[in-house]
């Protein structure tokens, strides 16, 4: 298999029919990532970075152009490409283990028995830290708690990239501090290739090995692709000091608030 | 009715009186729980006077005003003469004289039982048709003219065409219930289906689930809400409309019995009558609504 070029992204463009003729959300999208790699999709409101992401996971089709994970075109969602939503998206009436179950036994029920199934949702749902809550429902834990169980069941399905549209958006930032080193623990346990929408720029320089930054919308597109070489595991205290990160951090800032200022403002 | 005011007004008082003793000494422990309880004990006792006095007065007023309009004489009976009748027929409910002269049991079993069995068939087939037109958009495009169509219409029109078909009067009237019932069911689980959250179908979508388990872990639980609201509705009309239909086709039957004591000009009976039915409408309906909220706080 191809580890250089595992989700490639070509000519890719994005339109929908309103009642107001067409909108032209994504335009001229090209991408490559490589296998194991963290990227950050990063830009203002409006900017297509869900849409794209939507677009990798297959839950919409491009308008022209095409995708392509391990070499075959992406032509729907499955579980080889797993979504952390946004609003984490757990299904109310099932406990935290039941949620993860139903990803594990779509995916793995075909080759293991039912203690297997067992073993492997009891065993992600330790590595988010929740042994403890798992045989409790969505409504009786916490947001932070939530989205954990909505990261274990896409960490569940072993994808081959985990595609993230804010997972932490919705937190307090000492909530989402944790998770992110989290996020950074089992991403360097399970070498996953993972795509992560975002709006938060610490966030993009702490977890990513690359992020794009993407223009405004209408008709959004990349704008300049930023490499980050910190040396992992990083350590967000030592990081906070470190003239690399403070560069990268003003480089971003720079792209969105002085290049792409605020759509709002402009 | 005014006694029963100033005794509350007094409880209140009294509540009042104790709860400002407890406060300035500093009491031992095993003192402090014998005031602090009595307090809960007496605000339990005002919130259930609170929720409990409204309705009392309120029945009490209904029953008043039926006696000052019926004291005069007149062909409606005075509450009094009322209640000794319903004593007397609540006597012995389950008597069976032939059938055309059975206890009033009986009579609201079998009322009970043909809603039961109209109400039962509807669900079974309104509630997957239910789920057919919600899924499916060309299947509501074509099935929805047809209910706009047929739902206004009162179900004693299709009386007849029950009488035509079964050839009997009793499956005539569960007919007619079956009817009038699978009209809220097909509504409210279509509507279900159509606002199952597209969160919650997108998921179904990434893990790629079976059909199968996308009905019974995702479409079914959050259709259910408004499927049991569907049930509530129409176990309501079926229950207005067992009494009509009942008159039409005789038989057993509650309503049926109305119309024979009307006949035998027994009025103080058919004014027990339609405190039953009211009761017995009642008692199902908050059944549907504790269940509904059952389910509701488990999921």
């Amino acid at each position: 298999m191809n580890t250089e070029k595992f989700v490639q992204i070509e000519k890719v463009g994005m339109s929908f029919d309103t009642k107001k003729g067409k909108f032209v959300a994504l335009r001229d999208i090209d991408l490559t990532i490589k296998q194991g790699e963290f990227i950050s999709l990063i830009g203002h409101s409006g900017c297509g970075k869900s849409t794209l992401l939507n677009l990798i996971a297959g839950l919409t089709l491009p308008s022209s152009g095409v995708l392509l994970c391990a070499n075959r075109e992406i032509a729907g969602p499955g579980p080889e490409r797993a979504v952390v939503f946004q609003n984490h998206s757990l299904l109310p009436w099932l406990t935290c283990f039941e949620n993860v179950y139903l990803a594990v036994e779509r995916v793995f029920a075909a080759n293991e028995k039912k203690a297997e199934l067992k073993d492997r949702t009891t065993r992600v749902l330790e590595l988010v830290g929740l042994a403890h809550a798992m045989h409790k429902y969505p409504g009786e834990i916490s947001g932070g708690m939530k989205q954990r169980v909505g990261i274990a069941r896409a960490l569940a399905m072993e994808p081959k990239v985990l595609l993230m549209d804010e997972p932490f958006g919705a937190l307090d930032a000492l909530t989402r501090a944790r998770l992110q080193d989290e996020l950074m623990k089992i991403c360097e346990a399970t070498k996953a290739t993972t795509v992560m929408v975002t709006h938060d720029v610490d966030e993009a320089v702490l977890l990513s090995d690359r992020i794009v930054m993407m223009t405004n919308g209408p008709a959004a597109t990349i704008g300049e692709i930023l490499s980050v070489d910190l040396p992992r595991p990083r350590e967000r205290l030592t990081l906070a000091g470190n003239p690399d990160y403070m560069r990268y951090r003003s480089q971003v800032i720079e792209f969105l608030y002085a290049k792409q200022s605020h759509p709002l403002a402009a | 009715m005014t006694a029963i005011t100033v005794d509350a007004l007094t409880e209140k008082v009294g509540a009042g009186g104790t709860a400002k003793l407890s406060v300035p000494p500093p009491p031992a422990p095993s003192q402090l729980t014998g005031p602090s309880s009595m307090e809960q004990d007496s605000a339990a006792l005002r919130t259930l006077l609170a929720a409990v006095l409204p309705p009392v007065i309120g029945l009490a007023l209904l029953i008043g005003i039926w006696q000052l309009a019926t004291m005069n004489g007149g062909s409606i009976p005075t509450p009094g003469k009322t209640w000794e009748a319903a004593v007397k027929l609540f006597a012995d409910p389950f008597y069976s004289n032939g059938p055309n002269d059975q206890g009033i049991g009986w009579n609201i079993l079998a009322s009970l039982q043909r809603v039961g069995i109209g109400f039962g068939f509807a669900a079974l087939v309104g509630i997957p048709l239910g789920f057919l037109l919600g899924r499916f958009a060309m299947m509501a495009r074509m099935i929805n003219p047809i209910i706009s169509l047929l739902r206004p219409v009162s179900p004693l029109a299709w009386l007849p065409i029950g009488l035509l078909v079964f050839k009997k009067a009793d499956p005539a009237a569960t007919w007619t219930i079956f009817i009038c019932s699978i009209w809220p069911m097909i509504m409210n689980t279509a509507q279900g289906v159509m606002r199952v959250p597209q969160d919650y179908l997108n998921v179904a979508r990434v893990l790629n689930l079976s059909e199968w388990k996308i009905v019974t872990k995702i479409l079914f639980p959050s259709v259910l809400p408004y499927m049991l609201t569907g049930i509530r509705l129409s176990i309501g009309t079926a229950w207005l409309v067992i009494v009509a239909a009942e008159m039409l086709t005789g038989g057993v039957g509650i309503g049926f019995w109305v119309w024979d004591e009307w006949n035998n000009l027994k009025v103080e009976h058919i004014i027990i009558a339609i405190f039953v039915i009211g009761i017995v409408g009642l008692i199902l309906e908050q059944t549907l609504l504790l269940l509904a909220k059952r389910l509701h706080t488990e999921s």
